[in-house]
C-alpha cells in the first residue's frame, strides 16, 4: 500500500517535472529547431541584445535552437521595445538591437559613431503579417480594401452592412450592427505598419506612426489585448500580428489591393516582403516595401537586427556573427513560418546573408 | 513619546537629552536617525531635480501649451503635447475610486472594530488585508475580463435613466473601457488601504469614550458618531489620502482597462480617457528621446499632484489634532 503510494507520488513528480521542463524550454511549437543544429557554427561567450517585442518569439525560438547546438554561448534578448533597443545599442549596452523600423536619419549617425570603425547595419531578419481580425457571428470570410479599412478605423464606416463593405462581399450575410473597432492603446510597430499601408494607398488622413491617431473605437494594450478584445466582443474588428490571430483562432479578412482578394497568410506576405527594394548602400539593407503592390498580402512588417559591420569585438563579435549567420540561414528562416512569422526569401535573403557574412 | 507630547505635524526638533553623562550609544543613534530623516529629504529632492532636468528638453521643444493641450505627439516634428487629458483622467478616476471606496472601506472598518464579534472581525480583517497583497496586474486582468462585462448592464441603466446628468450621458452606445470602469477597479484596489488604516484607528478609540457614550443611553450608531468618528477623523482622512495616492499612481491596471485617448470627455461611461501613470506605461517602450522626456515631464506633474494631495492631507490632520491628541 505504502509502496504503491510512494511510487504514485514519484510518478506525479516526474510527470510534473517533465511538464515544467517542456514549458520552460520553449513556448511555441518549434518543430524545426532540432533539424537546424547541424548548420550552426558555434561561438562561445555571452552577449546581450534588446529591442522589438514584435520579434520576441522568433528570437526566443532561435536562441533555443542556437543554445542547444552551442552550449557555451548565451544570448540574452530583452524585448524592451524598439526605441529602447536602439538606445541601448547606441549606448554600447548591447551587441545588437532588434527594431521594427530601420534606423532613422538622426539615429544612423549615432549608431555609426557607436560602431566607430564601420557603419551600423540594418539587417532585415524577421518578416510579419498584420491580420485584420473580425468577430461577426455567421461571417467566416470577409474582403476589405484600403479605403474601406480606413473608413472602419476612422469611424466613417460604422455599420457592418455599410454599402462599401457589402460591395466587396456580395452574398455575405452582413448584420445591421455597429462595428466595434479595436486598435492598440500602446505605441507599437504594428500600428505603425498598419497605418503605413493605409497611407501608401492614400486612404489615411493622419501622419502615421507608432501611436494610434484616429478618434473613436477602443484601444487595448498589446496584440494579445486586441486579440482578446475582438474575441470577446461581438461584431468587432481589430488588427494584430499573424501569430496572435492564429493563436486566438480569429478569422482574418482578405485584402483586395486591386487584383482580387488576397488571404492573410505567411506565404502571401512573403511575396510582398521579398519584392521590397533595398534603400541602403553596401550591406546596409533598410527596405522600401511596396504596400500598393497587387501580388502579395500587403499589410506586412519587417523587423531588423541592427548591429555593426565593423567595430564589434571579442565575444560580441563572435556570438553575434555566429547567431545571425544561423538566423539568416535557410534553416533559421524556416523556424519563422512555424511560429506565425514570415520568412525572408529570394534575392533579399541572399543580400541578408552577404551582409551578415561581412560582419567582422 | 512618553516624555514629550507634541501635536503631530509640528516641526521635529532633536530631543534634548537631559540627565547625567551623554552616552556614546545615544549619540550614534541620534546621528543614525537624523541621517535617515535627512536622507529621505535628499531622496525627494533628488527625484524632483532628476524629473525637472530630464523634462526640460521636451518642454523646450514643445510647440503646444503643456497644461491645456489635449494631444500627445512629442516625437512628431514639431513636438506637440499637453497633459490636460491626462490630468483630467487621473483626477476623475481617482475621484470615482474615492467616492466608491471610502464609504465602503470605512463601513468595513467600523463593522470589524465595533460591530462584529472578535473572531469574525479578525477573519474579515485578515481577508481585507489580503486584498492589498493582490498584485495590480491581477486587478487589471480581472477588471478587463470579469468586471467590465458585468458592469455593462449597470452602465447602460445609468446612461438610460440618468442621462440628464451630463456625466452619465452616452452617445456612442458603447460602455466598455471607460473612466467609470477604471475608477471602479481602482476603488477595489484602494479599499484595503482605506479599511485597514481606518480599522486600526477605530480600535484605538479609548474604551472610556465608548463606555461613557453607551452609559448615557446612546445607541451603537450614536456612540459611533459621538465618540468614534470625532476621535478617528484624522486617521480616516489619512487613510483616504493614502488610498488616493495609490489611485493616482496606479499604472498597469488602468493601462489594461482604459482605451487611451487624449481628449477630455466628461461622459465617463464612454470608452476613452487616460492617466499619467498609464500613459507612461503605454508609451515608454517605443518612445524616442523627446517622447521619453515628455513622459518624464508628465511624471513630474503627477509627482507634484501627489505631493500637493499629501500636504493638503497633512494640513487637514494638523488642524484636527485637538481630537487625536486628547488621550495619548
Amino acid at each position: 500500500m505504502s509502496l504503491s503510494r510512494t511510487s504514485g507520488l514519484a510518478a506525479v513528480m516526474i510527470a510534473g517535472a517533465l511538464a515544467l521542463t517542456a514549458c520552460g524550454s520553449d513556448g511555441g511549437s518549434g518543430t524545426s529547431s532540432s533539424a537546424a543544429t547541424s548548420t550552426i557554427e558555434c561561438a562561445s561567450g555571452s552577449i546581450k541584445a534588446s529591442g522589438s517585442s514584435a520579434q520576441k518569439n522568433a528570437i526566443a525560438e532561435w536562441v533555443n535552437a542556437y543554445i542547444a547546438a552551442c552550449p557555451d554561448a548565451t544570448i540574452d534578448y530583452q524585448a524592451t521595445g524598439s526605441g529602447a533597443g536602439v538606445t541601448d545599442f547606441i549606448n554600447k549596452q548591447t551587441a545588437f538591437a532588434g527594431s521594427d523600423s530601420a534606423l532613422k536619419e538622426d539615429e544612423q549617425p549615432q549608431a555609426d559613431a557607436r560602431c566607430a570603425s564601420g557603419p551600423a547595419l540594418n539587417i532585415p531578419m524577421v518578416g510579419g503579417a498584420i491580420n485584420v481580425v473580425f468577430n461577426v457571428e455567421g461571417l467566416d470570410t470577409l474582403v476589405l480594401d484600403a479605403p474601406t479599412l480606413a473608413g472602419i478605423f476612422n469611424n466613417s464606416i460604422t455599420k457592418w452592412n455599410d454599402p462599401k463593405i457589402a460591395a466587396l462581399n456580395s452574398g455575405a450575410a452582413l448584420p445591421d450592427a455597429t462595428i466595434a473597432q479595436f486598435h492598440r492603446s500602446d505605441e507599437s510597430g504594428t500600428t505603425d505598419n498598419f497605418t503605413k499601408y493605409l497611407i501608401a494607398k492614400d486612404a489615411w488622413d493622419f501622419e502615421g506612426g507608432k501611436a494610434w491617431e484616429a478618434d473613436g473605437g477602443q484601444g487595448a494594450k498589446g496584440s494579445d489585448g486586441v486579440a482578446s478584445a475582438v474575441k470577446s466582443t461581438a461584431n468587432s474588428i481589430g488588427y494584430v500580428e499573424l501569430s496572435f490571430a492564429e493563436d486566438a483562432g480569429l478569422s482574418s479578412a482578405a485584402i483586395d489591393n486591386g487584383n482580387g482578394p488576397i488571404e492573410a497568410t505567411s506565404d502571401n506576405a512573403a511575396i510582398t516582403i521579398s519584392s521590397a527594394t533595398v534603400k541602403g548602400t553596401g550591406n546596409n539593407l533598410p527596405l522600401d516595401i511596396d504596400r500598393a503592390a497587387t501580388k502579395g498580402y500587403p499589410i506586412v512588417l519587417v523587423t531588423y537586427e541592427i548591429t555593426c559591420e565593423k567595430g564589434l569585438s571579442g565575444t560580441d563579435l563572435d556570438v553575434t556573427k555566429s547567431f545571425l549567420t544561423y538566423t539568416a540561414s535557410a534553416d533559421g528562416q524556416a523556424v519563422l513560418k512555424a511560429n506565425g512569422y514570415v520568412p525572408i526569401s529570394g534575392d533579399l535573403l541572399t543580400k541578408v546573408q552577404t551582409a551578415v557574412a561581412a560582419i567582422g | 513619546m512618553s516624555t514629550t507630547v507634541k501635536p503631530p505635524g509640528a516641526p521635529e526638533t532633536a530631543p534634548e537629552i537631559k540627565g547625567a553623562a551623554v552616552r556614546r550609544g545615544d549619540q550614534v543613534f541620534l546621528g543614525l536617525s537624523r541621517g535617515a530623516g535627512v536622507l529621505i529629504l535628499v531622496i525627494m529632492a533628488a527625484i524632483a531635480v532628476f524629473l525637472i532636468w530630464k523634462a526640460i528638453p521636451s518642454l523646450q521643444a514643445n510647440t503646444a501649451n503643456f497644461f491645456t493641450t489635449q494631444d500627445w505627439t512629442p516625437d512628431a516634428d514639431p513636438a506637440y503635447f499637453g497633459i490636460a487629458a491626462l490630468a483630467f483622467g487621473t483626477i476623475m478616476t481617482a475621484i470615482i475610486a474615492m467616492l466608491l471606496a471610502v464609504p465602503v472601506g470605512i463601513g468595513i472598518a467600523l463593522f470589524i472594530a465595533h460591530y462584529a464579534n472578535k473572531r469574525l472581525g479578525a477573519a474579515l480583517g485578515f481577508i481585507t488585508d489580503l486584498l492589498a497583497a493582490v498584485p495590480s496586474i491581477i486587478f487589471g486582468m480581472w477588471g478587463l475580463s470579469f468586471l467590465m462585462p458585468q458592469m455593462q448592464g449597470f452602465l447602460q441603466w445609468l446612461a438610460t435613466y440618468f442621462a440628464w446628468i451630463p456625466l452619465f450621458q452616452n452617445d456612442l452606445g458603447i460602455y466598455t473601457r471607460s473612466i467609470m470602469i477604471a475608477g471602479t477597479v481602482l476603488a477595489i484596489m484602494v479599499l484595503p488601504t482605506v479599511s485597514a488604516i481606518s480599522r486600526e484607528v477605530f480600535l484605538q478609540v479609548p474604551r472610556e469614550h465608548i463606555e461613557a457614550a453607551l452609559a448615557l443611553g446612546a445607541t451603537r450608531w450614536e456612540m459611533v458618531r459621538m465618540s468614534v468618528f470625532p476621535f478617528a477623523r484624522p486617521g480616516m482622512i489619512s487613510a483616504s489620502m493614502l488610498g488616493l495616492g495609490r489611485a493616482l499612481g496606479e499604472t498597469i491596471a488602468v493601462a489594461l482597462v482604459l482605451s487611451a485617448t487624449y481628449t477630455i470627455n466628461w461622459q465617463i461611461t464612454e470608452p476613452g480617457g487616460n492617466t499619467f501613470a498609464a500613459n507612461i506605461a503605454l508609451r515608454w517602450n517605443e518612445a524616442r528621446p523627446t517622447g521619453l522626456s515628455a513622459l518624464i515631464a508628465s511624471g513630474l506633474v503627477l509627482f507634484v499632484i501627489t505631493l500637493a494631495v499629501n500636504m493638503f492631507a497633512r494640513i487637514v490632520i494638523a488642524r484636527r489634532s485637538e481630537f487625536s491628541g486628547a488621550n495619548s
